[in-house]
């Protein structure tokens, strides 16, 4: 099952995370994960929130550029080996990763990741299809 | 025939547009008995045009054809803030009835008056520009111009008055509240800078309201700024509007000294009242006819302050070919740049309608931008600021390096300038509702 993720355009100078940061706390929304992607000049803000429309409301109506878009956060064994063996599934469908990073929660004993594909309904099926548990919105922000 | 040519485009007569259609002839003879009345008004009551004139050597007397307005000396920006605040008025302060000063860019403002029947002509001018954009009685026309000291607000205000139509005179700012206004009070026509639409374009997509389906608008008149096709089109194509041009300047009149008809295709001067040249602003000789330079004005019924051979800085070139609407008046070609708004770097003259073109060609609407000069070690360096918007905005960062890289190599390809093309945030670029500033040098600012 994919989820929202809402990608923030942030110049890379002094105060602009902490001020997005400020937004998003006096709106009440509460970040799931997020993840940090810059250049020299820029940077993009990717964030997992339970509610991904208000959050990109909040967002824009403060004056940042955001956009959604889709990923996936898939349960990784919390063993050695255990994104290998994931990333072993798409590699042998010829799947690429454009990005991912961690979740901060587990699942039972195991890691959450989100993953961005090129091809994302591709990598789902082939993902379901190999047994690997796609995380559904609801274990991940509860009901 | 004739009253084909007379009517406009939707078949409508308007008496006060039948001056845009006099015979050619005709024409140039008013326009010879006011310039002579103008030149010997000036001469008698303003001390600037007769000390100028004298030290030519040159009489009222001497201007016996049109062409002869070349004997006359120019006047400029720098005149009226010489003899501000009323240093150049031909009639005394009980004629006057209206002032208007212009937010000078440096130090103090320059102040302009108008008698009562300068009024009369300043309403006739705009009633003229707007039937020429297919305004009419039944329109209610959202005026965005500034009201106060700035020529716009009060100008297209009395003209809109004038033909019959609703005004509200909202004056610029806020613009949500332009938006619900837009919506709630059925508008159907719209007067503002070309750049403060745009934004309000913008503002219109984040309240989630379509120009199109949502609102009534059909057409508008932007002036006070120079603008581009491009722009333009983006207004026309985003909104469904159709975007007419119109020119004037505080020190002429205001608003009203041109205007585009239905064709879109130059201004249509309204040569009775204002007389117009187009000279190469280095040599200040006359160019050959159709050839681009800077536009000289001449007002020709102005009683309060009349101003002769005045340099506008505005970049154009004068259309002779008669129009297909019919209007014998000429018109200018399109001001999108000044003469002033150019800037030099590494020997290149660059207009910031040039950067504006390279950033439209990569991204289909404009994004607020700046440019910025700077010097290291003797080097000039040009930076265009960039601020990203929602729809420019990719998830990935070799995608938003690419637009950057696009963007550069765009400007690179019209200016054959390297650039250092820098995204920035939304709203981080300082833009006043009015007149955008595009260009900050800071070349001089340290050695």
């Amino acid at each position: 099952m994919k989820i929202r993720q809402i990608s923030v355009f942030l110049e890379n100078r002094p105060g602009r995370l902490s001020a997005l940061c400020r937004t998003l706390a006096e709106a009440g929304i509460n970040l799931s994960t997020l993840t940090l992607a810059e250049t020299g000049e820029f940077g993009l803000l990717r964030l997992i929130t339970p509610d991904p429309a208000k959050a990109q409301q909040v967002i824009e109506q403060a004056g940042y550029a955001a956009t959604a878009t889709e990923v996936v956060a898939l349960q990784v064994p919390d063993r050695p080996g255990g994104l290998a063996s994931v990333l072993q599934v798409l590699e042998a469908h010829g799947l690429s990763v454009e990005y991912m990073y961690a979740f901060a929660m587990r699942a039972g004993g195991d890691a959450v990741m989100v993953f961005r594909f090129d091809d994302m309904d591709r990598a789902l099926t082939v993902l379901q299809a190999a047994g690997v548990s796609v995380s559904k919105s609801v274990d991940l922000f509860g009901a | 025939m004739i009253r084909n040519l007379w009517n406009d485009l939707d078949g409508t007569f308007f008496p006060e547009s039948a001056l845009d259609y006099m015979p050619a002839d005709r024409l140039r003879e008013v326009q010879l008995q006011r310039l002579k009345a103008v030149t010997a008004l000036a001469y008698e009551r303003v001390a600037l045009f007769r000390e100028r004139m004298d030290a030519k050597g040159v009489k009222p007397g001497d201007v016996r054809t049109l062409d002869d307005v070349r004997l006359l000396p120019f006047a400029a920006k720098t005149d009226l803030r010489d003899t501000y605040p009323y240093g150049l008025f031909a009639v005394p302060m009980s004629e006057v009835v209206r002032l208007h000063a212009s937010s000078g860019t440096t130090g103090k403002p320059i102040v302009v008056g108008y008698t009562a029947p300068d009024m009369e002509v300043w309403k006739q001018v705009i009633m003229r520009t707007l039937y020429a954009a297919g305004f009419s009685r039944g329109d209610v026309v959202q005026n965005m111009f500034g009201y106060g000291l700035f020529t716009g607000g009060l100008g297209l205000h009395d003209g809109i008055e004038g033909i019959g139509a609703t005004v509200i005179p909202i004056s610029g700012g806020n613009s949500e509240r332009q938006i619900m206004v837009m919506k709630d009070f059925g508008v159907t026509a719209v007067s503002c800078t070309p750049s403060y639409f745009i934004h309000l374009i913008e503002v219109a997509g984040k309240l989630g309201i379509d120009f199109k389906r949502d609102l009534k608008v059909k057409r508008g008149v932007f002036g006070a700024e120079p603008w581009t096709d491009q722009m333009r089109q983006f207004i026309e194509t985003a909104s469904g509007i159709k975007a007419y041009d119109i020119y004037g300047l505080s020190e002429i009149i205001g608003p009203g000294v041109a205007a585009e008809c239905g064709c879109q295709s130059g201004l249509h001067v309204f040569e009775d009242h204002f007389l117009v040249e187009i000279v190469d602003p280095k040599t200040l000789e006359p160019v050959p006819e159709g050839q681009e330079g800077e536009l000289v004005i001449t007002t020709l019924s102005k009683q309060a302050m009349p101003v002769i051979r005045y340099r506008t800085r505005d970049i154009t070139a004068i259309e002779a070919r008669p129009c297909a609407c019919g209007r014998s008046i000429r018109r200018i070609r399109r001001i999108s740049r000044r003469s002033d708004d150019m800037f030099i770097i590494r020997g290149v003259n660059v207009f910031p309608s040039q950067i504006e073109t390279a950033l439209l060609k990569t991204e289909a609407s404009l994004p607020h931008y700046q440019i910025v000069l700077t010097r290291k070690s003797g080097l000039d360096r040009m930076e265009v600021r960039v601020e990203v918007t929602g729809e420019m905005l990719r998830d990935r960062l070799s995608e938003m390096e690419g637009l950057q890289r696009r963007f550069a190599h765009s400007i690179e390809q019209i200016t054959s300038l390297h650039t250092d093309v820098i995204l920035v945030q939304p709203g981080t670029i300082p833009r006043s509702e009015g007149k955008a500033k595009r260009v900050l040098d800071h070349r001089n600012d340290s050695v």
